[in-house]
């Protein structure tokens, strides 16, 4: 459903994406693992359009997103939804009305409609009893959950999850990953997940793929990732410090 | 800085292109606002809000700042008639300046002071904090939610807010015209209904109809491409204020030109 080609994006002098390759079939979880600053935010956000390649396209369910312009581009958005790697909560809003947005400027549904939906969605995440308080009386693990609640509010085809686990303890980082599990069994969500915890990596992913240096360097399924012999992959895996990665 | 080693050239060929980015990306800013207007107008609740923080908040400020303009100005204009003029003149002399020229200006300082720093920085900390990026990932478009109601409530407000000052200042004049000048209420009041022209008041209402959407429009804009942190939303936020301020002071000559004629 979502084709990416040889995309390129410099800020700058910085190279971030230089030829990016990958494909993501309907309804799996894909998980992108890579260094800090590799550029796996940068590349979540060109798949919803909020950044412009340099060069290279994204075909989504066989339209060319990179080719669009600003009208065309909110309709096909309608069909994601990000979490993001900082939450990004509208800090004017209240928890509900975060969380409600989407619903309340896309859809005809009244006031009590949508609450109920927020109270759902936000049960989804372990929250409640937070609906009226605003995004800086929250906890950095709770406002990762509201953001959560926000991208997943409107039920959409495919959800992107910038970090979906960093910052909550143990616990909570189960329960979110069963969350996304679930999204995908029972809602058929596609989805990208960018996180550098490899417990979660292995449980939620159908498929792995490592960006590396601007490029998807490794694709393959937790147990090929586990058994790669690609040095790179190793190393990340594995954690260590010394190896073809520089540690600094 | 490395202002003094650059070449002076080098310097003003920079300047020159930043300048003519700005005022293209100010163009297709305006143009995209523009585009938003049938549907935009929908979304009352946030029309309000900016309307309440823009306009009802302001009132204070505007009113004491008026009414010491309106005092200074007729004090001054005294002093200048001196020897010159019949203090007769002087209400005509208050209230045109005033309606004119100061009512508008002033006000659209004041505002663009409060106001535009207040825009500037609040949507400047959105887009640092990628609120704006969140709201386009829920295909929101951060033009109709967050421009467009600012831009028009600026519209609408920075005028109402001007005819309250204007009427402040006069009173001001007056209260000094009556208290220190020698110059009865009356006297005032006579010279200002007789030399009174409807094209006063109207062109000081046009220009701030220009100042209003001068303010909104550059504050948001110059929240919108905030980059780099809190030091980024402080720039925006000075930049906000003093290019507003420069360009009220510009169109005032511009639209003062077209309705009076440069002679
Ligand atoms: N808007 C921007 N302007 C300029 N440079 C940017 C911008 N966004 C990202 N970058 C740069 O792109 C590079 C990749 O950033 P990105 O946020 O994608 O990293 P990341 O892989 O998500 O890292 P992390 O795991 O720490 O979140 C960084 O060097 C960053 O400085
Ligand atoms: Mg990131």
């Amino acid at each position: 459903m979502i084709r990416i080609s040889d995309l390129h994006k410099k800020f700058r002098d910085n190279e971030v994406l230089r030829g990016v390759d990958l494909s993501i079939q309907k309804g799996e979880t894909i998980v992108i693992i890579g260094r800090s600053g590799c550029g796996k935010s940068v590349l979540l956000k060109h798949i919803i359009g909020i950044l412009k390649p340099d060069t290279g396209r994204i075909v989504v369910d066989g339209e060319e997103i990179t080719r669009f312009e600003a009208e065309e581009m909110y309709e096909i958005r309608k069909k994601f939804g990000m979490l993001f790697q900082g939450s990004a909560l509208f800090d004017s809003l209240t928890v509900e009305e975060n969380v409600g947005l989407g619903l309340r400027e896309h859809t005809n549904l009244s006031k009590p409609e949508i609450q109920e939906i927020v109270q759902e969605k936000l049960s989804w995440v372990g929250l409640s009893g937070i609906e009226n308080l605003k995004p800086a009386q929250l906890s950095g693990g709770m406002k990762k959950r509201v953001g959560l609640a926000r991208a997943i509010a409107m039920e959409p085809e495919c959800i992107l999850y910038d970090e979906p686990t960093t910052g909550l303890d143990p616990i909570m980082a189960d329960v979110i990953n069963h969350l996304i599990i679930d999204m995908r069994n029972k809602l058929k969500v596609t989805s990208i997940a960018v996180t550098h915890d490899m417990v979660a990596a292995y449980k939620i992913a159908d498929r792995i793929a490592m960006l590396y240096e601007g490029k998807i360097i490794f694709t393959g399924t937790p147990e090929e990732t586990k058994n790669t012999t690609n040095p790179i992959v190793r190393q990340f895996i594995e954690g260590r410090g010394e190896g073809p990665i520089k540690a600094v | 800085m490395n202002l003094v080693r650059e070449n002076p050239l080098v310097f003003i060929g920079k300047k020159s292109l930043t300048l003519v980015r700005d005022v293209g990306g100010v163009s297709l800013f305006i143009k995209d606002i523009i585009k938003t207007f049938p549907r935009g107008i929908s979304r009352t609740h946030l029309v309000t809000e900016q309307m309440l923080y823009i306009g009802v908040n302001s009132i204070p400020l505007v009113i004491l700042t008026s009414l010491f303009t309106g005092a200074v100005t007729s004090v001054q204009a005294a002093y200048q008639f001196s020897d010159l003029l019949s203090m007769r003149y002087l209400g005509s002399a208050v209230a045109k300046a005033i309606l004119i020229e100061l009512g508008p200006v002033l006000t659209a300082v004041v505002i663009a002071g409060r106001v535009g720093a207040g825009m500037a920085a609040e949507l400047g900390t959105m887009k640092v904090t990628e609120q704006i990026d969140a709201l386009e990932s829920l295909a929101i478009s951060p033009i109709r939610y967050l421009a467009f109601p600012r831009v028009l409530a600026g519209f609408i407000m920075v005028p109402l807010l001007t005819i309250i000052a204007n009427f402040i200042a006069i009173v001001g004049g007056l209260f000094v015209a009556s208290s220190f000048l020698n110059v009865s209420s009356h006297t005032f009041l006579t010279s200002f209904k007789l030399f009174f022209k409807m094209t006063d008041l109207t062109a000081g209402l046009l220009k701030s109809f220009v100042f209003g959407t001068i303010i909104t429009t550059i504050s948001c804009y110059q929240g919108f491409r905030t980059e780099g942190g809190a030091e980024g939303v402080g720039k925006a936020t000075t930049r906000a204020v003093v290019v507003s301020i420069v360009l009220i002071l510009v169109a005032d000559y511009f639209v003062a030109s077209v309705v009076f004629g440069t002679g």
